[in-house]
């Protein structure tokens, strides 16, 4: 283009961008057809109901004939159509339950800390455990005690990324668990860092009953609540163990990261 | 259990058809096309590894209250965003930089390697790790950091066995969906000298064993991205292996490579696109990592990279963006479904397409990101079935773009032969009597076209047979067969 000489490679993609828009784009295929007439007024704000999604209400307003917006988020209108969170703490805990055990996550309820500290004592001398990484949390502390094992403290004076590598579990808290997915929600600010939940071959998460979220969304507000807008520089929803399908697409557990995933359910 | 017997499938090798002069790439795709069909033993490999796919692919599916709605909501958050991409994209970098990111355009390919390569000398790095990244792939970095000298590891097991063989990926989502076990035991038999297996789970952890010193040791590590949030300045990679965690983890550096059509507006949105980029593109409920990054290792966290920069590249995507027809082609997720139900995709193989997106989706875009000219041959491989329509979770119409690159190649370089082919149907299909006499010339002279095989039909019929001709026309087997049906179900049917 004849007028980019002399701009930097940000002012001429922003350029590019802005003279693409100037002709706007229908909407999504399958969603245009009752619409049309009402994206091409450009002047008024009006709330544009699109077909496919009467029903539910999705709206797009358009402020000009090529700057539409969503007046109402996609995911509040979508949450009713996705997989079910579950409507109560119980429904939640029972989805929650279900779903990791088909990721073939372990899932090990206790009613306290002292039985979860019993329980990962259990563990660690069935898989014969050497060293375990951990790092300050009030879940996980108090857990340690009673670990048959050495133990490798993560924090952020000293890390040893080497020292971490050697140990044959990490035990980490998480910012919130997802029933409709059997998701955990872990973070660099509640987890230990990055390496912690993923370079040690067994990642063992504790978590209270009332972390569990119905929802992906859900469980993104609990963080951002938490954080209160200064978000960590990691946050990482984990779905099962490690896993690939890379050869012959057949399912093999623990591809790079942790081949076991267990989380010890205290309350 | 279907064992692929035949010898490993001749393949096209993309970075060969991009270096090469323009409309070989045809000549190449109808070439490799042949090849492929006829290898049947290749063709029954690609299916029995597909087959899962599509089982659990609707298990997943049917645990959504309702798909297609929510393909409505992923359509709208995708299409809402790229056309605010003027305003999304500088609120993404600001955000992206108050997270202590750093930010670099790249206009084309060549601006992105140089950046990425300026990075790699600056940080005077030993050892790179890498991820998966489609956009590398679209611009050739490897080769380009090992041009200068620098060792680059793929992370990812497909991608790492790709490597080693030498190839690019099959698919874009399933790198060496088309290498048998016995094949990969040979290659890592070669390169890292481990004794030979059948077992998927060995192999995986010799991979494993492998690559863990690698993460540890590595200066840089090399990411693609899945998603921009504008809101919130982070960027998502969606993986299932742990590799992109780790390479996001462990070195000083941090650079990952994203297209500038990737950008969401709100967090939000990611808990619709997430599970369904999982489902449509795996069939699972939620690939296993899907981490969001906001800049490098802050005060008080344990580890993380020192620095974490952002390549955002254009390479001809606001082309896309400037035709409204396609735009919707940018809000591609890279979830690779559509490449999983295409009948050609099927028959012809990943590597076929000499492109970096296989399939219908990169049938669609390579004629824009590399010319009209010279990919729109990938347009004409369709069979207008409209599964990939179906298929994809954001509701781009593929089927129909394939249609719309015909339309315009058409235009901008029409083929005369073509056009008088269609002016001579025109003018015989408006005279009845011209196109019954047609029609009775062909009936009769059918089997000698058959056995004369003139160079129109010799193509076509070189894998095909004709029809045996009929008696009659249509239209007096028709008149005939209306005059036998009694006149009362002749008024119902009406």
């Amino acid at each position: 283009m004849s007028g980019e000489t002399g701009m930097s490679a940000r002012e001429v993609i922003l350029a590019r961008i802005r003279e693409a828009l100037r002709v706007p784009a229908p909407l999504p295929h399958g969603l245009a057809a009752e619409s049309q007439s009402q994206v091409r007024q450009p002047q008024q704000r009006a709330a544009v109901t699109t077909s496919g999604a009467a029903s539910a209400g999705i709206s797009v307003a358009h402020a000009s004939n090529r700057l539409p917006t969503l007046t109402v988020l996609p995911e509040e209108v979508a949450r009713p159509w996705l997989p079910d969170g579950g409507e109560t703490p119980a429904e939640r805990l029972q989805l929650l339950i279900e779903n990791l055990g088909k990721l073939r996550a372990i899932v090990q309820q206790v009613p306290d800390l002292t039985a979860a500290s019993d329980y990962l004592l259990t563990i660690a001398r069935e898989r014969d455990w050497h060293r375990v990484a951990w790092h300050p949390h009030p879940l996980v502390e108090p857990l340690l005690a009673g670990v048959p094992c050495a133990t490798y403290r993560v924090d952020a004076a000293d890390f040893d990324k080497n020292a971490l590598e050697s140990c044959d579990a990490g035990i980490t808290s998480c910012e919130a668990l997802v029933a409709q997915t059997g998701s955990l929600l872990v973070s660099s600010a509640t987890s230990g860092g990055r390496a912690l939940s993923i370079l040690p071959h067994v990642h063992v998460v504790v978590a209270t009953c009332d972390q569990i979220v119905a929802t992906l969304a859900d469980a993104l507000h609990a963080a951002q609540a938490r954080h209160d807008g200064h978000l960590p520089s990691m946050l990482s929803f984990i779905t099962g163990p490690s896993r690939t399908g890379d050869i012959e697409r057949i399912l093999v557990l623990g591809a790079h990261g942790p081949k076991e995933l267990i989380l010890i359910l205290v309350g | 259990m279907i064992v692929n017997d035949s010898s490993a499938p001749s393949v096209g090798h993309p970075s060969a058809a991009e270096t090469q002069p323009p409309r070989l790439a045809k000549k190449r795709f109808l070439h490799d096309a042949a090849e492929h069909v006829r290898d049947t033993g290749h063709r029954a490999f690609v299916r029995k590894a597909l087959s899962g796919y599509y089982a659990s692919r609707d298990v997943q599916k049917a645990r959504f209250r309702d798909w297609e709605h929510a393909r409505d909501a992923a359509s709208l958050a995708k299409w809402s965003a790229v056309n605010q991409l003027d305003e999304l994209l500088p609120r993404f970098v600001a955000n992206f930089e108050a997270n202590g990111g750093q930010v670099h355009w790249a206009r084309d390919a060549e601006e992105a390697r140089t950046i990425v390569l300026g990075l790699v000398r600056a940080a005077r790095a030993k050892a790179i790790i890498k991820s998966k990244c489609m956009t590398s792939e679209e611009i050739h970095l490897n080769a380009a950091i090992e041009a200068e000298g620098y060792g680059v590891v793929e992370s990812d097991l497909g991608e790492f066995i790709q490597q080693l063989r030498g190839e690019p990926p099959y698919h874009f989502v399933f790198p060496c969906m088309h290498v048998r076990r016995d094949e990969i035991s040979d290659l890592f038999g070669k390169h890292l000298g481990t004794p030979p297996t059948d077992s998927p789970e060995e192999l995986t952890m010799i991979a494993r064993r492998h690559m863990r010193r690698l993460y540890v040791d590595a200066d840089i590590g090399i990411t693609g991205a899945n998603f921009l949030v504008a809101e919130t300045g982070q960027i998502s990679i969606t993986e299932n292996e742990g590799n992109a965690r780790l390479t996001a983890a462990l070195p000083r550096v941090h650079i990952a490579i994203s297209g500038i059509e990737k950008v969401v507006e709100h967090l939000d949105d990611l808990a619709v696109l997430l599970p369904m980029l999982a489902t449509a593109g795996a069939g699972q409920p939620m690939t296993c990592y899907n981490t969001l990054y906001a800049g490098p290792r802050r005060p008080g966290e344990a580890d993380g990279p020192e620095e974490m920069h952002l390549v955002l590249l254009d390479n001809s995507r606001t082309a896309i963006l400037a035709d409204p027809e396609q735009r919707d082609s940018l809000h591609c997720i890279r979830c690779g479904a559509c490449l999983n139900v295409c009948p050609i995709f099927k028959n012809v193989g990943g590597f076929t397409y000499g492109t970096t997106y296989q399939g219908p989706i990169g049938s669609v875009i390579t004629p824009h990101l590399r010319g009209v000219a010279d990919w729109n041959h990938l347009s004409a491989a369709s069979s207008l079935c409209g599964a990939c329509t179906d298929a994809c979770p954001v509701r781009i119409d593929i089927a129909h773009h394939l249609l719309h690159n015909r339309r315009n190649a058409a235009r901008t370089a029409p083929n005369a032969w073509e056009k008088l082919g269609h002016r001579l149907f025109a003018m015989v299909a408006r005279r009845p009597w011209l196109f019954g006499l047609g029609g009775a010339v062909f009936r009769r002279t059918l089997p000698l076209l058959k056995a004369v095989r003139p160079p129109l039909l010799r193509d076509w019929l070189a894998s095909r047979d004709l029809p045996a001709a009929p008696r009659q026309s249509f239209r007096r087997q028709w008149d005939h067969r209306r005059s036998q049906q009694p006149a009362a179900s002749r008024e119902g049917s009406a």
